[in-house]
């Protein structure tokens, strides 16, 4: 606890990532890496695992860890490909098990001696099965604001993967941010049931720019392609891709995995890990979250204060963005 | 209520319909040549899924889109006679040569996306095929504009269309093709080759049905994702059934579950939210299969399908 308070005073506004290398850099000096291996169900490109990946890439390149993963690997092979790398003495595991969460906790209490830690809608469970989620409502909310002030026909396009608590509440978060700023503003909202189909996504994302939606909430690949070619702007979630859309997306709400992986390898290398939720690491005052630099060329600029404003007051504590997991509704 | 009825009149709407029945078309037109011949391929969603890797990667290599179409069709039809190979050479079950091409194909085409790119964080994109923009169509109501916004590809997939309802019905080759299906003893009687003709049938319809896959590389979309064929092979099966192994009923049936799918994504984003998403994204499937039941009770199987053909066995 004692460590936390220190970590929490040097992490400042979205410069945590810088900070947590160089404090976590220092524990590995003359000691073995530990051994992580990492289980997704999804390839590494994909937006929400390519964070992990990323962070515990430079946990290696650190010579924190030594890595391994297995990618795109089907839930029905989940429990054995995270009982090989338990066998094979992984100090610590890292994965998503949305999808196996009795089987994954089963074998987690199988091989006591190893940590887990895992992407789950669920709660904690002993020994040594912790969880994590991507808790980005905070700059959710804040893109939500630009969103709110951009849209010129007052209709806003959400398109997502599955109406899962992941998925909501990051919708929802959006949506009050668009609300705060503009309470005339009304919702499309669409699920395309898959993670993975950018054409559908984009067939969904032109559906609603033909109902007049002028700013698109990108959740799946594709969405920001259709807002392309129509000539609208699009919100990015979890990665940032506005090197790769200039001048269509207005801003992202990134998520960054380094101070929540950081904080699971120090304690498991120095033997205080507890099974515990780890969510709260994915916050922005944590730096675990943040909203992406706005261009003053896209975003006016009194939009900017208002934002900053509010961004301030996130990470000051005197704003909470709620937490809704309910699945969002089109108004419009 | 109104509103519902009123996305029918949209030309964008049915545009959509005709983006998303693309690839279908494609497929189902694969697989029905391969059925008349007497095969069941079941490698189609895999070959999907290789056709749109090999299109997209020979783009991305610097290949001009016609020669990463040529690509896509030549992969395909590699993996048809592939099967050919396991169903028609030797004889074994469709379903499981079928089942194991999909899987092989489908992991291929991982791997060989993983070999290429080991280290993107984010798939790398192409300049995929552009809307023609056909002018002249604009003055047709609903039906030209969303005819105007289509690619190349869709165009192709309706000559595919009339080009193998006139060799099915109209020339010896689909004479041939027909009674393969029908009644292989008969064509080995007329002294064609059985075996040479279905694996003509299987290489031609695999290359159709890796066009439909190349399509959502190289003109719905302009990247490879893993999963992104999201089992459309397979709806593709069904529709073969639907079409009555008819390439005008094909086109017809393909356009039909675009058309439900692009309604549905419409109807999703209606006020109100009283009805579940999840119900909206069941339409196309359940409309589908409501219309299976009514087409496919009058099904005329091809009668050798999935039966291999043994020269000279009684």
């Amino acid at each position: 606890m004692v460590l936390m308070m220190n970590r929490r005073g040097a992490l400042g506004l979205g410069v945590g990532l810088a900070s947590t290398a160089m404090t976590s850099g220092s524990f590995a000096q003359g000691k073995k890496p530990l051994s992580v291996a990492a289980i997704y169900t999804v390839p590494v490109e994909q937006q929400w695992v390519s964070r992990i990946h990323k962070a515990l890439n430079s946990a290696k390149d650190r010579g924190d860890i030594t890595y391994r993963f297995s990618e795109n690997v089907a839930n029905t092979d989940y429990e054995r490909v995270m009982r090989q790398y338990s066998t094979e003495g992984a100090d610590l595991v890292v994965g998503e098990v949305f999808g196996v969460e009795r089987a994954a906790r089963k074998v987690a209490t199988d091989f006591p001696k190893a940590a887990y830690l895992m992407g789950s809608s669920f709660q904690p469970s002993k020994p040594n099965f912790s969880v994590f989620d991507n808790f980005i409502h905070e700059p959710s909310f804040l893109t939500g604001m630009v969103a709110g002030k951009a849209t010129k026909s007052n209709v806003i396009g959400l398109v997502g993967g599955y109406a899962i608590p992941e998925v909501n509440r990051l919708m929802n978060a959006f949506m009050e941010g668009a609300l705060s700023v503009n309470p005339q503003a009304k919702f499309l909202v669409t699920f395309i049931n898959s993670w993975y189909d950018p054409p559908k996504a984009k067939e969904a994302a032109f559906a609603m720019i033909d109902k007049k939606a002028d700013v698109l909430y990108a959740e799946r690949f594709g969405v920001t392609d259709a807002a392309k070619e129509r000539g609208v702007k699009a919100i990015g979630n979890v990665i940032d891709t506005a090197a790769q859309y200039p001048s269509v997306i207005l801003a992202s709400a990134l998520w960054h995995m380094e101070p929540t992986i950081d904080r699971v390898i120090k304690n498991v290398a120095t033997g205080t890990y507890e099974p515990a939720d780890y969510g709260v690491y994915s916050y922005m005052a944590h730096g675990g979250a943040s909203l992406s630099p706005l261009d003053p060329k896209l975003v006016p600029q009194d939009v900017i204060d208002v934002v900053k404003a509010k961004e301030k007051d996130i990470l000051d504590g005197a704003f909470r963005v709620n937490v809704n997991d309910a699945e969002p509704k089109s108004t419009a | 209520m109104i509103d519902a009825l009123e996305i029918l009149l949209q030309a964008n709407f049915w545009a959509a319909a005709i983006r998303i029945a693309t690839p279908l078309i494609f497929g189902v037109l694969g697989a029905l040549i391969c059925e008349r011949a007497g095969v069941l391929n079941l490698g189609i969603e895999g070959i999907f899924v290789a056709g749109a890797m090999a299109g997209w990667l020979s783009v991305y290599l610097g290949a001009p889109l016609w020669l990463g179409v040529s690509v896509a069709a030549v992969t395909g039809a590699c993996l048809g006679l592939l099967h050919g190979c396991l169903t028609v050479i030797l004889g074994l079950s469709q379903h499981v040569a079928g089942i194991g091409i999909t899987l092989f194909a489908t992991s291929a085409a991982y791997f060989g996306y993983r070999v290429a790119f080991p280290t993107v964080t984010t798939p790398p994109r192409i300049e995929p095929f552009q809307p023609l923009g056909l002018s002249f169509l604009e003055a047709v109501p609903v039906i030209g504009p969303a005819l105007s916004q289509q690619t190349a590809l869709t165009w192709l997939a309706f000559a595919a269309t009339g080009a193998t309802a006139f060799v099915l019905a109209k020339t010896p080759l689909g004479l041939a093709i027909r009674a393969v299906g029908d009644n292989p003893a008969s064509v080995d009687a007329q002294g064609l080759s059985v075996a040479g003709l279905r694996m003509g049938a299987l290489a031609a319809g695999s290359a159709l049905m890796a066009l439909g896959g190349a399509f959502l590389t190289m003109s719905a979309f302009n990247a490879f994702f893993f999963g992104m064929i999201n089992g459309r092979g397979w709806v593709c099966i069904a529709l073969t059934v639907f079409a009555s192994w008819r390439p005008g009923k094909a086109l017809l049936g393909a356009l039909l579950f675009g058309a439900f799918d692009a309604y549905q994504l419409r109807l999703q984003t209606l006020a109100g939210g009283a009805v579940p998403s999840q119900l909206f994204l069941m339409l196309p499937y359940l409309l589908s299969i409501a219309a299976l039941i009514l087409v496919a009770r009058k099904a005329d199987y091809p009668r050798a399908l999935m039966k291999p053909y043994i020269k000279g066995e009684r």
